[in-house]
C-alpha cells in the first residue's frame, strides 16, 4: 500500500525540464558551429568560380589536390614541425612534471606557475619572442654589445623560431597530464625498486616511465593537435617562408580566394584531429569526452 | 638527482616567464631602441594618448562583455541540462568545438556568415564577432560549470521538489546558488578568451570592429614597438589577475 503511494507520488512529480535548459545552447551550437561546418563541407565539394566565388559543380577535385606535391609538401612540413615541437615538449616537460609531483606542499603554486602563462594572451607571448629575437632585438643587441658578434644572428623568421614558439606555447599541455599520472603513481613501487638496489636513474627509466604511458600519450596528443593546426606562430615567427596548414587555409580564404579548396583543407585538418583524439581515447580505455562533458 | 631536477625546474620556469618579464621591464625603457637608457613612463603616456588604440580597446571590452553574458547564461543552463539528462550529440558537438583548430572554426564561421548575408541585409561587424566568440567559448562554460555540478548532491533538489517546489524553482533556489563560484570562474575565463582572440576575430571582423589583438598583431607583424611593450604589460597583468581570480573561485 505504502509502496503504491510512493510510486504514485514519483509519477506525479514532473521530469525536470532538461529540454528547456538545453534549448539556448542547442540553438547556438547548431547555428554557430554545426551549420558552419556543414557549409564548409558543402563548399569543399564545389569548384572555384572565375571571380573567386563558388561554382555549383560537384567534384572531389579539391580533395585530390591535397595530394598535389606542392600542397603535400606543406602538409608534410606541418606534420614534421608539429612532431619536432611535440617531442621537445615531452623531453622538456617530463622533468618539470616530475619536479612538481615531488615538491610536496608547494605543488599547487608550481603547477599554477605552469598554467598561468598559458592563459595570458598567446599573441603577446609570441610578440615577446619577436621582441627578443629579431635582428635589432634584445638577444642580438646584447651579443653585439658584448663583442661576441658583429652581424646580428638570424634568430627569427625560420623553422627553428616556429618550433620555439610552439614549444613555448604548448608546453603546459604536456606538463599537466604528465604531472597527473606521476602524481597517481604507487609510491611503494618506487620504494620496492630502491630496496632491490636500483639507482634513482634506473628506477626512473624502468619503472616510472613505463607506468606514465597514459600521461605521455595524452600529452603528446594534446600538444600535437594545436601544433598541427597552428596559424599565429608560423605566421608571426616564421615570416613568409614557413607555411603550415593553418596558413594555407587562411590564404585560401583571403588572397588566393579559393574557398572550396580552403574548405577541403579545413575538413582534412579536422578529420586528422578527430582521428588522433579517437585513437587516444581508445588507448586510454576511457572516454575523453565523457570525462569532460 | 633531486638537486639536478631543481636546477632544471628553475631553468624551465625562467623559459616560461622571463620573456614576459623582460618585455615588462623594457616597457619602462626611456630609449625607443632595445638599449637600456633608464626608467621612463613615456610609452604608457603615448599609449593613453593613442585614440586608435583606445577605440580598439573599447571595442574589445564591449565584445568581450556581450560574448561573456550570452555564453555564460546559455552555457550554465546547458551544463545543468546535461547534468539532468545525457545528450550525446550535444556533448560531442561541444567537445568538437573545444578541439577544433581556431583557423578552422574561423573560416567555417566566415563561410557561414557570407552565406547568411545572401538572404539578409547585414554585414560583418561587432555582432558577427560577438557571435563567433560565443561559439568558441560556450564549451568552456559548460565544462567549468558541469565540473562544479558534479560535486553537488542531487538529493537536495529532490528534497526541494518533494516539498512542493517546481523544477524551475528548485534550480533557481537550490542549485543555482551553489553554482555561483563556478559560473563566475567560467565568466572570467570567457572574458579573457574573448578579449585575447585574434585568429577567429580577424576573419569575421568588419571595418568598424577592429579589436585590440588585431591592432597588436598588425604592429607585431612590422616588428616591435615600445608602445606595444607597454600595452602588452598592461594586458598581461590585467588578464593574469582575472585568471588568478577565476582559479581562486573554481577552488572555492
Amino acid at each position: 500500500m505504502s509502496g503504491g503511494i510512493l510510486a504514485m507520488r514519483s509519477r506525479s512529480k514532473p521530469d525536470p525540464p532538461a529540454a528547456a535548459f538545453l534549448a539556448p545552447s542547442v540553438l547556438l551550437q547548431a547555428l554557430l558551429f554545426l551549420c558552419p561546418l556543414a557549409i564548409i563541407a558543402g563548399y569543399s565539394l564545389l569548384s572555384r568560380g572565375a571571380y573567386g566565388g563558388v561554382e555549383l559543380a560537384v567534384s572531389f577535385e579539391n580533395y585530390q589536390r591535397l595530394f598535389d606535391p606542392l600542397y603535400g609538401a606543406i602538409l608534410l612540413r606541418s606534420v614534421w614541425l608539429a612532431s619536432i615541437s611535440t617531442l621537445l615538449c615531452l623531453v622538456l616537460g617530463f622533468p618539470l612534471a616530475l619536479f612538481i609531483a615531488r615538491s610536496g606542499r608547494r605543488k599547487g603554486l608550481y603547477l599554477q606557475l605552469v598554467i598561468l602563462p598559458f592563459w595570458t594572451s598567446f599573441l603577446i607571448r609570441t610578440y615577446a619572442w619577436i621582441f627578443l629575437l629579431r635582428d635589432t632585438g634584445l638577444v642580438n643587441t646584447v651579443l653585439t654589445a658584448a663583442g661576441l658578434i658583429t652581424q646580428p644572428l638570424p634568430l627569427l623568421y625560420n623553422d627553428a623560431a616556429v618550433v620555439l614558439g610552439l614549444v613555448y606555447g604548448y608546453l603546459p599541455f604536456m606538463v599537466l597530464p604528465l604531472y597527473a599520472t606521476i602524481e597517481r603513481l604507487d609510491k611503494s613501487l618506487l620504494e620496492a625498486a630502491a630496496d632491490l638496489g636500483a639507482t634513482p636513474w634506473k628506477t626512473l627509466w624502468t619503472v616510472v616511465l613505463p607506468l606514465c604511458r597514459p600521461g605521455i600519450v595524452a600529452g603528446v596528443v594534446l600538444v600535437f593537435i594545436p601544433c598541427l593546426g597552428a596559424y599565429l606562430t608560423p605566421d608571426l615567427m616564421g615570416g613568409g617562408k614557413t607555411i603550415m596548414i593553418g596558413n594555407l587555409v587562411q590564404n585560401q580564404f583571403s588572397t588566393a580566394r579559393d574557398w572550396p579548396f580552403g574548405a577541403a583543407l579545413s575538413l582534412a585538418l579536422m578529420a586528422l584531429v578527430m582521428a588522433l583524439l579517437m585513437a587516444m581515447s581508445r588507448r586510454r580505455g576511457g572516454q575523453q569526452a565523457e570525462d569532460l562533458l | 638527482m633531486s638537486r639536478l631536477l631543481g636546477v632544471y625546474a628553475l631553468a624551465a620556469y625562467a623559459f616560461l616567464h622571463l620573456p614576459l618579464v623582460v618585455l615588462g621591464v623594457f616597457s619602462f625603457n626611456r630609449s625607443r631602441f632595445t638599449q637600456w637608457e633608464g626608467w621612463s613612463l613615456k610609452w604608457y603616456q603615448a599609449m593613453g594618448a593613442d585614440s586608435a588604440l583606445l577605440e580598439a580597446a573599447a571595442n574589445s571590452v564591449l565584445i568581450a562583455l556581450c560574448a561573456t553574458l550570452i555564453a555564460t547564461v546559455a552555457g550554465t543552463l546547458c551544463a545543468y541540462g546535461l547534468w539532468k539528462r545525457r545528450v550525446p550529440w550535444l556533448s560531442g558537438s561541444l567537445y568538437l568545438s573545444l578541439v577544433s583548430p581556431e583557423i578552422v572554426t574561423g573560416v567555417a564561421l566566415l563561410a557561414f556568415y557570407q552565406w547568411v548575408f545572401r538572404f539578409l541585409d547585414v554585414q560583418l561587424g561587432m555582432h558577427t564577432v560577438v557571435l563567433a566568440h560565443v561559439s568558441f567559448s560556450l564549451a568552456y562554460v559548460v565544462v567549468v560549470v558541469l565540473s562544479r555540478l558534479r560535486t553537488l548532491d542531487p538529493v537536495l533538489e529532490e528534497a526541494a521538489m518533494d516539498l512542493g517546489a517546481s523544477p524551475w524553482w528548485a534550480f533557481y533556489r537550490v542549485t543555482l546558488p551553489q553554482l555561483v563560484p563556478g559560473i563566475a570562474a567560467a565568466a572570467l575565463l570567457v572574458f579573457t578568451l574573448s578579449f585575447d582572440d585574434y585568429v577567429i576575430t580577424s576573419l569575421v571582423a568588419g571595418v568598424d570592429s577592429e579589436t585590440l589583438p588585431m591592432l597588436i598583431y598588425s604592429t607585431a607583424r612590422r616588428g616591435a614597438s615600445p608602445v606595444l611593450n607597454a600595452i602588452s604589460t598592461v594586458l598581461v597583468v590585467g588578464l593574469g589577475g582575472l585568471i588568478l581570480l577565476a582559479e581562486r573561485l573554481r577552488e572555492a
